[in-house]
């Protein structure tokens, strides 16, 4: 583990975590629009999965104190193997396989040069673009029930 | 000897036969499906993932509906699923302060960084029932209003900068955090395990506790410093990237009590706190938790325990409802035997007694 930390610089770390994430809340929907999209689909090799575990959640004791087990979380994972040799992973919360499958297969090919900027253009960066989205409306209407309060003066000084 | 007894095969499969026709009710109206229980009945279903202590809306949203609604048994229902799944293992720890808040309200401070936010709230509703709900009418759009680039700070952080109030609870650093679902349960119970056991405590249990020590057993003079409900970030490290990953995101509910203060020789008064978290959107329940949590400090906050919600074992040990109705429900189950063994003993009994007063009175004859 720490070879493959080592391994991978920085930039490209924050890159994959960026992309990880992304894919993580794509639909299934949009994981299979980009599928069908692709003009080479790859040959791909499960390696694991996908199969549906539990992710016990933690918490922190008064918000930053002391970690403690919230409860668990249904959580699908994969790992493929394309024929070039890349490995992708992929995990998600929920018990979609397809979908986790699929996800894995796009982690794989956007470590790939060659099909990195497909990608980013025709998946990640439509998954992007909807989640600002919907966190921009969530926050605007949650903004909009925000109490101004007012002084009112009765009487005579 | 004991003699085993069988039958009822065929009346098991009548009545559960029975059961799917009465949960399927007026098959002229149309089935209720996971999506319109997950949207439209969504606080039932976090009520289920809460106290099932499992995370996922839809397998929740299904109890609910194989359940006909009744909320212990499909928490049953989950509960049960939850132990045919292997653990991946452990998530990084939740950051609560990096939520995406969609309500958040403080009965400490008018005005605060961020705000308070309403958000979709019961409350200031006027509690009538409304018929327009009899129809299927167009519901209005949410009002917007641009949002302000500013971080919803922590109530208790506010707090925490003058020194005034005690700092989140904390452990040593080599502390793990204990597992309720993978060790018994032992007493004195260390607060992150109390903590496990109040998250997926029954809501109406807590309720009345919390509500106990408001009522004078086992005060311990509230405030809410903030309650807030929203997304956060899930992230696990995953040892085949190197990096914690997001799995997604998921909604909670987060209640910061402040309570009454204490001092000593050494250290000034300052505020002491609960702690409430709790999957999906539950406030009751959260707020619950916290004062349960505050009042179940009282041995380490050198205060005399004389209230039940003070009573760890008591607390815990009852707080869990799978556990609760499996105990008392199981007493519907066939016990003839045992009641035969009873009435057997009940009627000799009865029989020694009155061979003792015939005796007696044959006696007081005689004399």
């Amino acid at each position: 583990m720490d070879i493959a930390k080592e391994a991978m610089p920085q930039s490209e770390q924050h890159g994959r975590q960026r992309a990880a994430s992304l894919l993580a809340k794509a639909s299934g929907q949009e994981l299979q629009g980009a599928w069908d999209a692709l003009a080479e689909k790859p040959t791909v090799r499960p390696v694991r999965g996908p199969e549906t575990g539990l992710v016990m959640v933690r918490g922190r004791i008064g918000g930053g104190g002391a970690p403690f087990n919230l409860g668990e979380a249904t959580v699908t994972r994969a790992t493929v193997l394309l024929s070039s040799g890349t490995a992708g992973h992929a995990q998600a919360l929920g018990t979609s396989k397809e979908k986790v499958r699929l996800t894995a297969v796009f982690d794989a090919l956007w470590q790939e040069q060659a099909t990195r900027q497909w990608v980013e253009a025709n998946l990640l960066t439509p998954v992007e673009i909807r989640v600002a989205a919907e966190d921009a409306q969530k926050a605007q209407e949650t903004a909009a029930t925000r109490v101004d309060f007012f002084t009112m003066v009765r009487g005579e000084d | 000897m004991y003699v085993a007894v069988k039958g009822g095969e065929a009346a098991i499969n009548n009545a559960h036969r029975l059961l799917a026709d009465r949960r399927r009710g007026d098959r002229s109206l149309p089935s209720l499906t996971i999506e319109q229980i997950v949207e439209q009945l969504g606080l039932a279903v976090d009520r289920v993932m809460a106290e099932a202590s499992l995370y996922d809306p839809a397998l929740a949203a299904l109890a609910v509906r194989q359940s006909r609604g009744d909320m212990i048994e499909a928490i049953f229902l989950l509960r049960a699923y939850r132990t045919t799944l292997p653990r991946f293992g452990a998530s990084v720890p939740v950051d609560t302060a990096g939520m995406q808040v969609e309500r958040r309200v403080s009965a400490t401070y008018k005005d605060l960084p961020g705000g308070q936010l309403l958000g979709p709230t019961f409350d200031y509703t006027h509690r009538l029932l409304d018929p327009s709900l009899l129809e299927d009418l167009p519901v209005d759009e949410p009002a917007r209003r641009p949002a302000p680039d500013e971080d919803i700070m922590r109530v208790s952080d506010i707090l925490a900068h003058e020194g005034l109030i005690e700092s989140d609870g904390e452990f040593p650093d080599d502390h793990e955090a204990g597992d309720i679902t993978r060790e018994p349960m032992e007493f004195p119970m260390p607060r992150d395990l109390r903590l496990q056991a109040l998250a997926r405590g029954d809501e109406g249990f807590l309720l009345a506790l919390a509500y106990s020590t408001q009522r004078g057993f086992g005060r311990n003079h509230p405030f809410v410093g903030e309650i807030r409900i929203g997304e956060v970030e899930l992230e696990m490290d995953v040892p085949e990237m190197g990096f914690s990953v997001s799995l997604g995101r998921i909604k909670v509910t987060e209640c910061q009590m402040v309570n009454q203060f204490k001092g000593s020789a050494k250290a000034p008064p300052q505020f002491t706190r609960g702690y409430g978290l709790v999957f999906g959107q539950s406030e009751r329940k959260a707020m619950s938790m916290s004062l349960v949590d505050r009042a179940l400090r009282a041995e380490e906050l050198g205060e005399d325990i004389t209230a039940p919600a003070q009573d760890e074992e008591f607390v815990i040990s009852h707080s869990d409802n799978v556990q609760a109705t499996g105990f008392v429900e199981h007493l519907k189950l066939p016990h003839y035997v045992d009641f035969q063994a009873e009435l057997a003993l009940v009627r000799r009994m009865r029989a020694e007694i009155a061979t003792r007063n015939n005796d007696g009175g044959m006696q007081e004859a005689a004399e």
